[in-house]
């Protein structure tokens, strides 16, 4: 078995659930022990940081912090979210590398009783522990279901490529790991030009149409390539073409139907877990077709019982902050 | 006239050194090392930016801009704000200018001289914070509704299959979570917010 230091990041147990699930379907084929960093929390995205530099970075360091300590001989924190594994890579590399903002984000660690040294855990991506530790033939070994005759894009977004702090792909703008995975899965992988362009991040909130565009060109040009389904590694990639591509289409007045999913559902039905286990159904641009290729179907989504105790907190009252003019007010 | 005559002619006035207090401003408060005064104006960063066609000034010119001093005009400036953190400008630049983070750097600096006079973008990245700094926990659901109830009310009933649709497949909580030691966190940030980035 493998350890490692598991974050998480919030997306898993919302919007990418189903990148969760697959990943649990597939860490003991792959010898993976996944061991979640406690009580961690959000790395702040790409927001904190351009609101309060020194508070995002502590944010971020918190976890680290965490990470390491709870470490014991295990030298990797790994992380499936595209961003928060740059965030953490970017604390971790900024930390040494300006030793003024190290000492600050130390400063405020210490108030926590905490502690970070850059350098002293490693930052690595799902993907990249796949490919380098576990191995080609190992993926390949555990395949007992192909998947013969389903077109993939293979599509990875931007930040898992980039900046590459620690030269961990092959490529900045057209690396081979994941059309690598794909293929030991059997897959017909497509020469996706727009593998590592922008899915529009968080514009699908502040600035739509600059979204709708983004995600036209992808889902386009995965069209016109005749994939049948597009593949990636990154919940907000996931989030923005599967679930704003309707309105996309209505934006443009297109009729574009690409579904996409994490590569992780892709192994989990190579290796033989039903569409269920592989966290099928839970996509809103519907895997149907796709799935069809293969032999399989798309299984209904699990109903919320009516009356169910939700877990969580209440929803908390509104409690809009006045933008006044520039300026964020508190309370 | 060659621009040595010009210089001969109008006097010392073109020869002053350039104020470059604007540009160590924004390269101190960008994380990292930010490599800003090395930018040579090529073009490299707009020519590699997939939201350059909706900015007001491409990153190359907002690089020019801070160089002149023109500290109100870039940050009144939509660039910060629509850059989409692809870093696709980052390793195209044959100078290594951190330009994502001098762009969150500019975000910072025009929040905080109230001169970036669209709220949607800034709202929702103090949404964002706001869940974050009393949940520990990002808060997709309630960032999301709160965010379009305010900026985009008329696309609401347009988002409603959407939302279903992600709450129905169980894809988005209605409730928060919060972590365990929310007042760790609490003295870690609010110690954080006590420091400014400096020189070193």
């Amino acid at each position: 078995m493998s350890n490692y230091i598991f974050y998480p990041g919030c997306s898993m147990e919302g919007s990418a659930k189903a990148y969760y699930d697959s990943l649990n379907a597939i860490k003991g084929s792959l010898g993976m022990n996944l061991q979640e960093i406690d009580d961690w929390n959000c790395c702040g995205a790409t927001e904190y940081v351009g609101m309060n530099l020194v508070p995002a970075y502590s944010l971020i360091a918190r976890n680290l912090a965490l990470a390491a300590n709870q470490a014991k001989g295990i030298d990797t924190v790994m992380a499936p979210c595209s961003a928060c594994y740059l965030n953490l890579e970017k604390a971790d590399y900024y930390m040494a590398e300006r030793p003024t903002l190290g000492e600050k984000v130390n400063e405020a660690l210490a108030a926590g009783g905490l502690h970070y040294d850059p350098g002293s855990i490693q930052i690595r991506h799902l993907l990249d522990v796949i490919i380098n530790d576990i191995g080609l033939e190992t993926v390949k070994s555990k395949v007992t279901n192909p998947l013969k005759g389903l077109r993939v894009a293979p599509y990875l977004g931007c930040m898992v490529p980039r900046p590459d702090y620690q030269h961990r792909w092959s490529d900045f703008e057209h690396p081979s790991e994941l059309d690598d995975v794909l293929k030991a899965l059997g897959a017909e992988v497509i020469d996706f030009p727009l593998k590592t362009n922008c899915c529009g991040g968080h514009m699908t909130q502040i600035g739509p149409e600059t979204a709708y565009e983004l995600i036209r060109r992808l889902v386009s040009s995965a069209e016109e390539n005749k994939a049948d389904i597009m593949v990636t590694v990154c919940p907000m990639c996931q989030m923005n073409l599967d679930a704003y591509q309707a309105e996309t289409n209505r934006y443009f007045g297109t009729n574009f139907h690409m579904p996409i999913v994490f590569f992780t559902q892709l192994m989990a039905l190579a290796f033989g877990k039903t569409p269920k286990e592989a966290g099928f159904g839970m996509e809103l641009t519907s895997t149907k077709d796709a799935l069809a290729q293969i032999g399989k179907d798309v299984p209904a989504p699990a109903a919320v019982k009516p009356g169910k105790k939700r877990e969580g907190l209440p929803m908390p009252a509104p409690r809009l902050r006045k933008y006044a003019g520039g300026k964020v007010t508190s309370e | 006239m060659s621009p040595t005559e010009v210089i001969e002619q109008k006097g010392a006035g073109l020869r002053k050194p350039e104020d470059l207090t604007l540009l160590h401003e924004v390269s101190v408060a960008t994380a990292g090392i930010s490599n800003l005064e090395m930018c040579i104006q090529c073009g490299s960063c707009g020519g590699s930016c997939p939201s350059a066609a909706d900015m007001d000034h491409t990153p190359r010119m907002i690089f020019a801009m801070l160089r002149a001093g023109m500290k109100d005009e870039v940050l009144r400036s939509n660039t910060p704000w629509v850059c989409v953190s692809c870093y696709h400008c980052v390793v195209r630049c044959p100078q290594k200018v951190h330009i994502p983070d001098v762009m969150y750097a500019l975000k910072g600096m025009a929040i905080d001289a109230k001169l970036y006079k669209d709220s949607n973008a800034p709202d929702f990245a103090q949404s964002f914070v706001d869940f974050v700094e009393n949940y520990g926990r990002s808060f997709e659901f309630g960032l999301a509704t709160r965010h379009y109830l305010k900026h985009y009310p008329l696309r609401l009933p347009g988002m409603t299959s959407m939302g279903f649709g992600m709450l129905t497949s169980n894809r988005m909580s209605i409730t928060p979570k919060r972590i365990k030691k929310m007042d760790q966190l609490k003295a870690i940030l609010d110690k954080a917010k006590t420091l400014e980035l400096t020189n070193e």
